[in-house]
């Protein structure tokens, strides 16, 4: 089984690669961009059988800085 | 007196820590990242700056979790001595051992020259033998040093009088100008700025030494 974790900048704290690269876009004539965000996705092959409850663990205590980052399980069968 | 300076996979100030240490009188053990335990007796850890583990995931977040950086939790909650400078200053938020965050600077540019500091108190035995208000020369050369705390967390930085310095001319981006903080019981200070590279007339400044000759000298008198 899979699981894939999104991990975001909480909203509130300033992203400022999402800035340059709307900032970017809008250079580039890509118009109507308000605001980007970016994150990261983290693929896991897990054991048959891992809880969601276990990822999230992971998640609390490495995958995400909880301080600034949210995250997002999805569990994958 | 003891200090011992952790030395992590992409370290790259430990020998400059243990060098400015050593002159300011410590006797220093370096200790790798696989050592389950610290020397025994041992009055000060530095957390030096580097990339450890090449900065995956997050700045410090793989070095937070070696078996070292346990022994480092337990050596600071009996009541021990730390100084996180740099990647060390990351190290020790991802602990929890400090509030707050290093995100990425404000300009996505690493930054690496001199940086004006403003000593914001002198009541720690990191900060003793400086005046608050004096404005001392540091050299920075980080990529994620912008300081993000919550607004909570900022009121009580501020109130509780544990903005150690202050960036005279932010270059980062960190809230309040935020370079280095203090632990609640002020004997844990982290910091981007490096203070061990401003030690020496060959560095090009001294301003360093004043923290070192500071620490040492109280804790070998303790």
């Amino acid at each position: 089984m899979k699981a894939r974790v999104h991990v975001m900048l909480k909203t509130g704290v300033l992203d400022p690669q999402g800035e340059a690269v709307r900032h970017s876009l809008g250079a580039m004539g890509f118009e109507g961009v308000g605001a980007v965000r970016q994150g990261k996705i983290i693929e896991l092959d897990l054991a048959d059988g891992t809880t969601e409850a276990t990822v999230a663990e992971m998640c609390e205590k490495l995958l995400a800085n909880t301080v600034i980052e949210s995250y997002q399980i999805e569990m994958v069968a | 007196m003891k200090a011992a300076v952790i030395v992590f996979p992409g370290s790259n100030c430990d020998r400059d820590m243990a060098v400015a240490l050593r002159a300011a009188g410590a006797d220093v053990q370096m200790v790798w990242h696989k050592d389950a335990g610290l020397p025994d007796g041992v009055d000060l850890v530095a957390v030096p700056g580097g990339f450890s583990f090449g900065d995956y995931l997050r700045c410090g977040a793989i070095a937070a979790q070696s078996p070292v950086c346990q022994a480092v939790v337990a050596h600071v909650e009996r009541g021990g001595y730390a100084l996180g400078v740099c990647n060390g200053f990351q190290v020790l938020t991802e602990t929890g051992l400090l509030p707050g965050a290093l995100m990425r600077n404000a300009g996505l540019k690493f930054v690496c020259k001199t940086q004006g500091l403003r000593v914001e108190t002198s009541a720690s035995d990191f900060t003793a033998g400086y005046n608050a208000g004096d404005v001392v020369q540091f050299p920075i050369a980080h990529h994620d040093g912008n300081y993000f705390a919550d607004a909570e967390v900022l009121a009580a930085l501020r109130d509780q009088d544990r903005i150690a310095f202050s960036y005279d001319g932010n270059p980062n981006g960190s809230q309040a100008d935020i370079a280095g903080i203090l632990s609640e019981n002020r004997r844990v200070l982290g910091m981007m700025p490096h203070p061990e590279r401003a030690v020496d007339t060959a560095h090009g400044g001294t301003d360093g030494q004043a923290m070192f000759r500071g620490l040492v000298g109280m804790l070998a008198n303790a």
